[in-house]
């Protein structure tokens, strides 16, 4: 069984929201007609989003740490917001375990969002449906596109590729290798919802070099006293290669 | 969560309709029994009328709710899996029932359904009627788990919610038999009376049982799981949007904690000890304009009750919009 879903590594994004702003702009131009927008250059500006980066400080000042936390559907692989829908217009599909709302069975009684503990779902306060992530199923799909694009629209913004996309279910692809190499976790575990969406936590990268390895003792070539020696002012190759 | 007041009716208004019921069937038993006298058709005709008007009035008020009313008929679909689509079921259910129970009452066509040895004689609206309890219990379940199922709203998340949207709506609805009741027979009036007041005192152990509970309910999901960031100083510094979102609109209610806190006092006061005075002196003073005023008194009171009921709760995803 396919399980798409996307990896997000928060020790690589820098929160420049590119992510979301591509995400509106695909999710507004669709077949589902635009995302809510209310205000948008005024006072009190509000509308759906799929996704919002927020951003998060940890520690103490000085020694502080700013996450910056993407934050959309996790297609929960046991997902609450299913089952309690009245008119079965959220479901999980089969096929690819992506979860979606159909638009035109959706009564808009925002239960589903009630049930959904990480106030994933949004309601579209123009059209009055229900609306969330899509891991942009109209598009990965698409065989118009060239395979490369055939990717949810934040994966392709990210400018630091935070955002893998793919099927946590085969343990050979990138994102399951990235979930296991990189200690990826789901979010709120405790209500055993079973998020597909995994997060990579930050990472402290650090190497340690000793001197001995900057400088080997044991370097062969010092040993037998045969280090090349070269004039300083004499011509190398370099020059006339590397302009 | 924000208290929609089109949910706030529902609820208020077909748990007073389903009380009314139940106190049209408990005096048609009673009297079946022989342990009241026979009443004249109109008190049930007309009670069932009343009944029906609070449910279809709820019925009204739930359409509110929805972004997309003329597709309500969907919401039927999904009963095996979503409380609310049984509750979607069991209204209609239930009212068409009351329905039939008045109709039946009120062109007094009563004929013997069984009555053998073994087993009571039977009429056909007591059987209606017996048919209508279940309907109307089926209802409060429906109604109460559709909060209650939800196991990360955690004040909700216990079988006092159920239980209490039964008694208070029971209390509630014998509180307005009561006073319709004075209308007919004195001896309804004390019957429905003496019920109504062991109801409300049922409900205010209850619902004070759910306030003591949910007083220091410790929330599973903090800050640290929902990020997944395992350090006890996290604060928020954005949320990913300035002016609010749907996130903060739906889940927030969005009042000062000193009015939060005060409608709690209050719906203690309307709904518990006030009706109850006013029960005791509207008995004793056989005064139907006190009975009256107990059942408004109690049904603001309600209000205020289902305000604070969804107030309280606190939604996991509120972890994530502490600030702009
Ligand atoms: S994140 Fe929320 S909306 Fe998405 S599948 Fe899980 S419960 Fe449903
Ligand atoms: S808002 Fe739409 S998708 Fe959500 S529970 Fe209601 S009908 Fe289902």
């Amino acid at each position: 069984m396919t399980q798409l879903a996307l990896v997000i590594d928060l020790n690589v994004c820098v929160g420049c929201h590119a992510c979301v702003t591509s995400c509106k702009q695909w999710n507004t131009s669709g077949a589902a007609g635009s995302l809510m927008d209310d205000n948008p250059y005024d006072k009190d500006p509000t509308g759906t989003f799929f996704n919002r980066v927020q951003t998060y400080e940890v520690g103490e000042f000085p020694n502080t740490e700013t996450i910056h936390f993407p934050k959309s559907c996790l297609h929960c692989e046991d997902p609450p917001c299913v089952p309690v829908c009245p008119t079965g217009a959220s479901y999980k599909r089969k096929e690819d375990g992506i979860v979606l709302v159909d638009y035109d069975k959706c009564i808009g009684c925002n239960y589903c969002s009630w049930a959904c503990p990480y106030g994933a779902r949004e309601i579209d306060e123009k059209q009055k449906v229900m609306k969330k992530c899509t891991l942009c199923v109209d598009r990965i799909y698409d065989e118009s596109l060239p395979e490369t694009e055939r990717k949810p629209a934040c994966v392709l913004a990210c400018p630091t590729s935070a955002r893998l996309f793919g099927d946590v279910h085969d343990p050979e692809s990138e994102v399951s290798r990235a979930i296991c190499e990189s200690g990826g976790y789901p979010l709120m575990p405790e209500w055993g919802t079973q998020p597909a969406n995994h997060y990579l936590p930050r990472r402290k990268t650090k190497i340690r070099f000793h001197k001995d390895e900057l400088m080997r003792a044991d370097n062969p070539l010092k040993k037998d006293g045969r280090l090349p020696k070269t004039d300083p002012d004499a011509p190398f190759l370099d020059d006339s290669v590397s302009w | 969560m924000h208290p929609a007041f089109s949910v706030i009716f529902l609820t208020t208004l077909i748990g007073a309709g389903q009380g009314l019921f139940l106190a049209l069937i408990t005096a048609e038993t009673f009297s079946h029994m022989g342990a009241l006298a026979p009443q004249e058709y109109r008190f049930y005709s007309t009670g069932s009328l009343l009944s029906l008007g609070l449910l279809v009035a709820g019925l009204v008020a739930s359409f509110f709710h929805l972004g997309h009313p003329e597709r309500a008929w969907r919401s039927a679909a999904m009963w095996r899996t979503s409380w609310l689509s049984r509750e979607v079921i069991a209204l209609p259910a239930f009212m068409g029932l009351v329905f039939i129970y008045g109709l039946l009452h009120y062109l007094e066509w009563n004929p013997k359904v069984f009555g053998t040895t073994a087993l009571p004689e039977t009429n056909l609206t007591l059987m209606v009627g017996i048919i209508g309890i279940v309907l109307c219990f089926t209802l409060f379940i429906c109604t109460g788990m559709i909060y209650a199922c939800l196991k990360f709203l955690q004040e909700w998340h216990t079988p006092l919610t159920p239980i209490n949207y039964t008694l208070l709506g029971m209390s509630s609805g014998f509180t307005l038999a009561t006073a319709f009741a004075t209308q007919y027979s004195q001896e309804m009036t004390d019957l429905f009376g003496t019920w109504a007041i062991i109801l409300t005192l049922a409900a205010l152990l209850t619902r004070t049982a759910s306030l003591l509970r949910n007083k220091g309910i410790k929330h599973r999901s903090t800050l640290r799981t929902a990020i997944g960031v395992h350090h006890s100083n996290i604060r928020q510094q954005s949320q990913g949007s300035m002016g609010g979102s749907f996130n903060t609109r739906e889940y927030f209610h969005g009042m000062s904690t000193v009015f939060f806190k005060s409608i709690q006092w209050i719906f203690l006061l309307l709904v518990f000890p006030l009706p109850l005075l006013l029960l005791g002196m509207g008995l004793s003073n056989d005064t139907t304009a006190l009975l009256v005023l107990a059942f408004a008194v109690q049904y603001v009171g309600l209000i205020a009750e289902r305000w604070f009921f969804f107030a309280q709760a606190n939604h996991p995803q509120n972890l994530y919009y502490q600030t702009i």
